[in-house]
């Protein structure tokens, strides 16, 4: 049989043909030596322009107050809290790959990890910013944290929000570490390649004196390994607790035991979307193929299947115990899902996350690249439905009936929303651009060479 | 390959790595310790006034008792600052053509106020109240320090919430007996501890620290 | 406890205020002590209300944004202490306490008639309005006009100089001026001198005018009210022949009959009658029967046990059918539209038969004379005269048919025998019917002096504009519904040199002389007659009533030919119904915040008028709530956005006054329409023929409650007599309470004090006045319409409206929710800084200065009683508005959530009293500015760990519920469920 022809679930996880020379070369030569694509050129120019509508946006935001948003009373949350749960939400699939798949001893992890990260710490960066921006008075967003102060006075170690505050910053801090001590290597090959001096400087610095000994490969191994298990309860716990923010009240449609897992799985199925609509393009553009391969693809689209089936059943249960509950507010508020003001949002949610991604069953539709980018963008805005019916629709008709109204987005909801995106690309740009977006020395080991022959040893 | 960087980087990088840590630990004391200077509570600066009333002369050397010129500090929520009437009862005879009370005379003859610099400022979401404090035992001094040993008033205290809840959470420890409020210079024979728990009991004082003693 | 004011001098006045060293009310002291003059300083700070803030922002505002986010700096943890300065008094005034209020009696006319007030006054500077419990107009209780008299002080765009022509002119260029006309009409005995006032009660004024009609003995005094009583006046001249006063003692009326009668918000007597028709509408023995027929869903209406929605031109054809049924001898009943209802009218007949000197019929103030007298006519044959229905003679010092009135002086002007036109108040040329066209005949005036708060439509077409002095800034007195006299005395020396009515009356025939000799010395002549007058004097002040000045009641007899119907008017078309508004009136209070955001009692809308219509009527024509219609009626139109209310009658629009206005400040103008363009002499209250016409264009209205129906949850709980007799405990019918324990958190157990409330949805008329007097005490902000618009109202309390039953008669229930006090509140759990917790009195307390806004405790409050300062709401620039705010509570900044805490400041000041004195605070000493202000006493607040005191009492009643009790979040505030009484023979029509 020709590879052609083989299912891509049997393909091997790197083009045919590659030496540890080709994979160094190609994937070096993104950074150091090879021109600029057009593609990112405007890519930069759209993300640049987004990230001006954002400082835009938070000037006039701290300018006026939160009245410039649509929240009010009864919906005391609105876009702010939509986005950061979406873009928490994408920043688990890198994690989840870097730490959990790693753990897995899951080979093909390894090609696409790197950026996976780098997206998950941007996310979580645009995710950082809403917070802070949606509080009445963000110059005194300190106050949330536990120090010493002049007023005797301690934060509210029971209110979620204060769990929020640890749970981010641990993930973001692991996050970070994780991806640098993964880069640390790659670096120090930058830095031998690099053409210019400041490159060398700059990687060399970085890289902070990697020669590749086997001392430093040793510990190098041990590190990644602690840090992924360090890793790997904060994917689960992130969410979790970002779940308990809505958990913990008492809003017909918040409150509820599900969330956890929900959000998880939600948060999972978010980001594998995210991995894909990146690494399409990337591929794409950077001829990089041989190292996103199909069988990539497949594995990623499997991923979203299986998550997305959890995800499903989340909105199933919410629809079930509503009714069983037998409380009229869980009653109200989901029928008010079903055929309420919001009604088309949360029906085009179930379309973008339910019924499209059945698609993936099949194994045509998972071995085409148009159609797992168009069903990764559904899921994409199918998860940002889901954080607006569950942040808005719980709280627009609660109990009671005199206190009930609308949620109307302003234009400024929108441009700090957009303008995170523009924050967001503008970032991983700039990645792929100066850092190396695939790890190069695990490429290497996927080589046929790098298998180490039992009966040598 | 050329190196790039001189073997002494190495040290350098070690040392940063640490002392990134302690030059954290240093800020953070730093902003503490700011937060709590004179520079931002205003503790111990003497503000400089229209007339240089010295209280060490009034209260201290010619026993003025604080409520000849704080009248209503016994029952009302300010202590009150005295009417020009009031400097002007002792000083149409004494010292009556001094330089130093010409605005003194100015502000009675023309009636507009003396316009004085506030020592003891609170924020404005903070409710004092003078009156219940005497009732409860609170001496002048506790708060306003020995004010008959100041030439000019400066404060005493930082008069920050920690300060507050200090008293506000152990007020034993603070307590005098009623007709010792306004002795400034009046110490606890034997066991402050003993008499505050005394005190505590017998004027029915409760250790009020919600929000809504002192906020609304 | 209340005194005797003393004027106060504002240099005094800026000392008293440096007094309270800051406090919210001062950013810092400088700019007001160091000021050359005060004045100058309200002059060039134009008017910054919170309701101008726009969605954009201008220089002007990015400036005093800057500012006050300077300002929150401030409230940050680390900043340095505030520089601020203290000013002594020169001279310390006796009565003087620093930082505790005092009250002063006086009293607020509204119409003519006052109700009597206690002004609370902070360093001199009133802050607060409260009913006077000695005065039989107010028996303690305000309502929000009278309150928000308040603010109208304050206003900062209040006309604050002289102006001729436009430009700022002297005081004594304009004595000049006038004298030397008014000498010109001296020879000819004042031919040419026309005096227009609005209704007068007040003795002095009265005196004076006599006296000036003395000097000019030709000269005509007019008298014109927009909201007038004249038809109520005519109705008594045709049944006894004198224009008595009429008034109802419906404590002692077993069944009231209210013919289009909004007796809880319109006519002199309103709060009185509240408190009467409530005191009878306890469940028990005692209860009486009330039933309401009118055009619009009013207060009186919903709490009715029966109501009955009717065309207000039919109300006439309906009191016949009684009257005829009574077996009266009157016209017969020519409207076929009561016909319907005739079971109805039987069984409403056999009621008042039954109780005998023992009903009432009132009568509306906007119905036809004929009704009056058909009124007057029933009641004397059910024998309720000088029992339930009193007549004295009439409190007005001059009574007038002001209509009338208007018109001849209409007439003079066009004739061109008006030369000097004295317009005392009143704003004629924008309320004048518009068939007259008063500003038209205006103009052939010589000489125009007009005397009033505002640059108004009227100051603009006259040759003098005088800034008046406020109620609260002059000397004067006035009659109450009953006749008794209040000295109105001053609480503030004029702000802006304003002259009173008396001041000016005065100069022109006299020597100047200031007001409180005007009013004191007429009163020396009217007491001359013994006793020492001082003391006299002192205890009216003190008392705010002058003794033994009530009339005493007097004997009437109907005289034949009492009944003359109405002349029916063309039935077709519509009917075009005219009422005052609720809180403007006939917009007077127009540019007063407080009152054009008070939601309206049955609409709930704010900052708006409507064509409000009933659900069938709008069906028919094709119309919805927000569509612009065109309303015609007798050859005029305006347009007017539609409001559709269940519960209207059929064919009939009602349009509210005082809207429209083109001039008169920037909340005044542009806001609703001017119905007063429809409106002629002829029908000043219903007119007949009227016709809409969609003109396609759309209106936002801000309307504060978005969903009507309680949607089948047991939100507001009621039942009959009847059923609360077979089970007193109907009110917790499948009602499940989770156990107390049923929380992870310990059991907090409260020693001393614990502050809990009760409200008697039964009593609840749903007025507002609560809500309106929490604005007042709390500093509430008023955020203008595009705010409340978007859910960003601010209001602690709100009064929830809810209709249920039959779209066309549906049950109005009213419902006012404060914060709940929850003691496992959910808002408190949630909140990341601490900044809402509870303390030791069970109070779930707010600290403004902690607060970071999340918003998580808004979210999570399932009552949604939570504020947020969306944008900096409280205007923290504009000196007079700082004047008005209560010192002891926080003005809270952008980005602070906000809500009810009971009143805590009372709470602390009444503890603080308590303990200095080393007694416990007793029961009723301590009010929420709810309670005190409820006309109905429906609020009861207290401890409700003393088992004596009356909250307790009443939480002790079955009737007693949680709302939303199931949630387990034990609420310290809890309803009593309200029972009806309505007639068993009208079982069909019973509610709930």
């Amino acid at each position: 049989m020709t590879p052609e022809r083989r299912a891509p679930a049997q393909a091997p996880l790197i083009g045919p043909g590659h030496t540890l020379g080709t994979v160094t070369d190609r994937i070096a030569a993104v950074v150091l030596t090879a021109p600029t694509p057009r593609a990112w050129w405007v890519g930069f120019a759209v993300g640049f322009a987004l990230l001006l509508v954002l400082l835009d946006a938070v000037a006039y935001l701290l300018l006026r107050g939160v009245g410039i948003w649509g929240v009010n009373i009864p919906v005391g949350w609105g876009f702010a809290i939509i986005n950061f749960v979406w873009w928490i939400g994408i920043g688990h699939a890198g994690t989840l790959i870097s730490a959990i798949l790693l753990l897995l001893r899951q080979a093909w992890r390894q090609s696409i990890n790197r950026f996976a990260e780098a997206m998950t710490l941007f996310a979580v960066a645009c995710a950082g910013l809403y917070p802070v921006l949606h509080l009445g008075r963000p110059w005194l967003a300190y106050w949330l944290f536990p120090y010493p102060n002049t007023m005797g006075l301690w934060p509210n170690f029971r209110s979620p929000l204060i769990w929020d505050v640890f749970a981010v910053s641990t993930y973001a801090t692991v996050s970070v570490l994780f991806w640098f001590v993964g880069l640390i290597p790659d670096l120090a090959t930058l830095r031998d390649r690099s053409p210019s001096r400041i490159g060398r400087a700059v990687y060399g610095i970085l890289a902070m004196g990697w020669r590749g000994s086997v001392r430093h490969w040793e510990r190098y191994e041990t590190a990644s390994l602690l840090l992924a298990g360090l890793a790997t309860p904060l994917v689960v716990s992130v969410h979790t607790v970002v779940s308990l923010d809505f958990a913990i009240s008492i809003v017909p449609g918040w409150h509820t035991t599900i969330f956890p897992p929900y959000f998880v799985a939600g948060a999972i199925y978010g980001g594998f979307a995210m991995v894909l609509t990146l690494a399409i393009p990337l591929r794409r553009i950077y001829g990089l193929e041989d190292f996103v391969t199909m069988r990539h693809l497949d594995y990623m689209g499997r991923v979203l299947l299986a998550t997305g089936l959890i995800v499903a059943y989340g909105y199933t249960m919410e629809a079930f115990v509503a009714w069983y509950s037998g409380s009229p507010f869980e009653a109200h508020m989901m029928l008010d899902r079903f055929g309420g003001r919001y009604a088309p949002l949360y029906w085009s949610l179930l379309l973008c996350n339910v019924v499209i991604p059945q698609a993936l069953w099949f194994q045509r539709t998972r071995a085409s690249v148009p159609a797992l980018f168009a069903i990764a963008m559904s899921i994409n805005v199918g998860m940002w439905l889901e954080r607006f019916i569950i942040v808005v629709t719980s709280l627009h008709e609660d109990f009671l009936p005199s206190a009930w109204g609308m949620y109307y987005p302003t234009v400024w909801d929108w441009a700090t929303f957009f303008g995170t995106i523009g924050l967001f690309t503008t970032l991983f740009l700039l990645f792929i651009r100066f850092l190396p977006m695939i790890s190069i020395f695990e490429m290497r080991t996927l080589l046929p060479e790098a298998e180490v022959k039992e009966e040598l040893a | 390959m050329p190196q790039i960087f001189h073997r002494s980087t190495n040290t350098l990088s070690r040392l940063s790595i640490f002392g990134a840590l302690f030059a954290l630990a240093a800020l953070l004391w730093g902003i503490a310790a700011v937060n709590r200077s004179a520079y931002m509570t205003g503790q111990g600066v003497a503000r400089v006034q229209p007339v240089q009333f010295s209280h060490k002369h009034h209260a201290g050397q010619l026993g003025i008792d604080c409520r000849y010129c704080h009248t209503q500090v016994e029952t009302a929520a300010y202590a009150g600052i005295p009417p020009t009437q009031t400097c002007m009862n002792c000083h149409a005879q004494i010292w009556a053509d001094s330089a130093f009370l010409a605005p003194v005379r100015a502000s009675f003859r023309t009636d507009r106020s003396l316009v004085w610099q506030k020592v003891h400022v609170l924020p404005d979401y903070v409710y004092f109240n003078h009156g219940i404090h005497v009732q409860k035992g609170v001496g002048c001094v506790t708060c306003h320090g020995r004010v008959d040993r100041m030439n000019q008033v400066y404060r005493a205290a930082s008069l920050q919430m920690e300060w507050c809840l200090a008293c506000h959470r152990r007020p034993e420890r603070y307590l005098r007996p009623r007709e010792r409020v306004f002795d400034l210079a009046w110490r606890p024979r034997g066991d402050q501890a003993a008499l505050g728990r005394r005190l505590v009991k017998a004027y029915g004082v409760r250790t009020r620290t919600d929000c809504s003693a002192c906020h609304r | 406890m209340t005194s005797a004011a003393a004027p106060i001098d504002l240099t005094a006045l800026r000392a008293r205020l440096a007094g309270r060293g800051g406090r919210a009310l001062w950013r810092s002291l400088d700019e007001l002590a160091e000021s050359p003059a005060f004045l100058e300083l309200l002059h060039e700070e134009l008017p910054q209300h919170a309701a101008a803030l726009a969605r954009s922002v201008d220089r002007r505002q990015f400036l005093k944004l800057m500012a006050a986010s300077l300002g929150l700096a401030g409230l940050a943890a680390c900043a340095r202490p505030p520089e601020d300065k203290i000013v002594p008094y020169v001279k310390q005034p006796e009565e003087l306490v620093l930082g505790e209020p005092l009250f002063y009696a006086t009293a607020v006319p509204l119409g003519g008639f006052a109700v009597g007030v206690l002004a609370e006054s902070h360093e001199g500077r009133p802050t607060k309005l409260e009913g006077n419990p000695t005065h039989p107009a107010s028996l303690g209780a305000i309502d929000p006009p009278t309150q928000a008299t308040l603010l109208g002080l304050y206003d900062p765009e209040r006309s604050q100089t002289i102006t001729s022509a436009g430009k700022i002119q002297t005081w004594s260029g304009f004595l000049a001026a006038v004298r030397a006309a008014l000498d010109a009409q001296r020879p000819r005995g004042g031919a040419g001198l026309h005096v227009l006032t609005e209704t007068v009660t007040s003795p002095t004024l009265h005196a004076q005018l006599r006296a000036l009609l003395a000097e000019f003995p030709q000269a005509t005094w007019h008298q014109w009210e927009p909201a007038g009583r004249d038809a109520a006046r005519a109705g008594a001249l045709r049944a006894f022949g004198a224009p008595v006063e009429t008034r109802y003692d419906l404590a002692r009326a077993d069944v009231v009959l209210a013919l289009d009668a909004d007796l809880f918000a319109t006519g002199p007597s309103r709060l009185r009658y509240a408190r009467e028709i409530a005191g009878r509408r306890r469940p028990g023995p005692g209860m009486s029967r009330l039933y309401a027929v009118e055009s619009m869903p009013t207060t009186t209406g919903a709490v009715a046990d029966h109501r009955l929605a009717l065309a207000a031109a039919d109300v006439e054809g309906f009191t016949r059918t009684v009257a005829a049924e009574l077996g009266l001898a009157v016209a017969a009943a020519p409207a076929v539209a009561v016909a319907p209802h005739h079971a109805w009218v039987r069984a409403l007949v056999d009621d008042l038969r039954a109780h005998r000197g023992a009903c009432a019929v009132v009568p509306g103030e906007h119905q036809p004379p004929a009704v009056h007298a058909l009124a007057h006519a029933i009641n004397d044959a059910l024998g309720n005269g000088g029992r339930t229905v009193i007549h004295t003679d009439a409190v007005e010092a001059a009574p007038t048919d002001q209509a009338a009135s208007l018109r001849a002086l209409v007439a003079a002007m066009r004739a061109g025998a008006v030369e000097v036109l004295l317009i005392l108040g009143g704003n004629p040329v924008y309320a004048a019917p518009a068939d007259l066209d008063f500003a038209g005949a205006l103009g052939k005036v010589a000489l125009r002096v007009h005397l009033s708060l505002h640059q108004d439509e009227t100051s603009e077409l006259c040759h003098w504009h005088l800034n008046a002095a406020h109620v609260l800034e002059a000397w004067s007195d006035a009659r109450a519904h009953d006749g008794t006299v209040t000295i109105l005395q001053p609480l503030i020396a004029p702000l802006y040199g304003g002259r009173s009515a008396h001041e000016v009356l005065a100069a022109l025939t006299g020597p100047e002389r200031p007001g409180h000799d005007v009013v004191r010395e007429h009163w020396q002549g009217v007491h001359s007659g013994g006793g020492d007058f001082e003391a006299f004097w002192r205890r009216a002040l003190n008392d705010g009533v002058v003794p033994d000045t009530a009339l005493a009641p007097r004997t009437v007899a109907l005289r034949p030919g009492w009944d003359v119907p109405t002349p029916a008017a063309p039935a077709a078309g519509l009917e075009l119904v005219f009422r005052p508004d609720p809180y403007l009136i006939d917009g007077r209070f127009a540019n007063n915040g407080w009152l054009q955001e008070l939601p309206r009692p049955i609409t709930k809308l704010t900052w708006d008028n409507a064509a409000l219509l009933a659900p069938a009527t709008a069906e028919r024509l094709g119309v919805a709530n927000g569509d612009v219609v065109e309303v015609a009626v007798g050859g005029r139109s305006a347009h007017a956005p539609v409001w559709v209310v269940p519960g209207h009658a059929l064919d009939s629009v009602t349009v509210h006054l005082g809207y429209g206005r083109r001039r008169g400040g920037a909340l005044a103008t542009g806001v609703g329409f001017d119905a007063y363009a429809l409106r002629t002499a002829d029908a000043p209250s219903i007119a007949r023929g009227a016709a809409l016409r969609p003109t396609g264009r759309r209106h936002a209205f801000a309307c504060t409650q978005d969903h009507q129906s309680m949607e089948g949850r047991a939100l507001v709980r009621a039942a009959t007599l009847a059923e609360w007799r077979a089970h007193p405990d109907f009110a917790h019918a499948f009602e499940e309470t989770p156990p107390r324990d049923r929380t992870l958190y310990p059991p907090h157990a409260y020693e001393g004090y614990a502050w809990g409330m009760a409200i008697d949805l039964g009593a609840c008329i749903g007025c507002n006045a609560c809500a309106l007097a929490c604005q007042a005490e709390n500093n509430v902000a008023v955020v203008g319409k595009e705010e409340v618009a978007r859910g960003h109202e601010m209001h602690w309390l709100r009064v929830d409206r809810y209709f249920a039953g039959d779209l066309d008669a549906p049950a109005i229930l009213h419902q006012p929710v404060p914060c709940m006090q929850c003691e496992n509140a959910p808002c408190e759990v949630v909140c990341p800084v601490n900044a809402t917790n509870h303390d030791g009195e069970g109070l779930n307390v707010m600290v403004y200065n902690r607060c970071v806004g999340t918003r998580y405790c808004s979210n999570n409050c399932p009552y949604k009683v939570r504020r947020f300062n969306f944008y900096l709401y409280s205007d923290w620039t504009t000196e007079t508005l700082k004047m008005a705010r209560n010192p002891d509570v926080t003005v809270r900044s952008r980005g602070v959530m906000e809500k009810c805490t009971y009143c805590v400041q009372r709470i602390n000041r009444a503890r603080i009293h308590a303990e200095e004195a080393g007694r416990r605070i007793a029961d009723g000493e301590l009010v929420t500015a709810c309670q005190q202000a409820c006309p109905t006493e429906a609020i009861v607040f207290g401890d409700v760990n003393d088992p004596t005191s009356r909250v307790a009492r009443l939480k002790a009643d079955p009737r007693n519920y949680a709302l939303l009790g199931e949630l387990n979040t034990r609420p310290r505030t809890t309803y009593l469920a309200a029972v009806r009484n309505p007639n068993p023979a009208l079982a069909a029509e019973q509610r709930s």
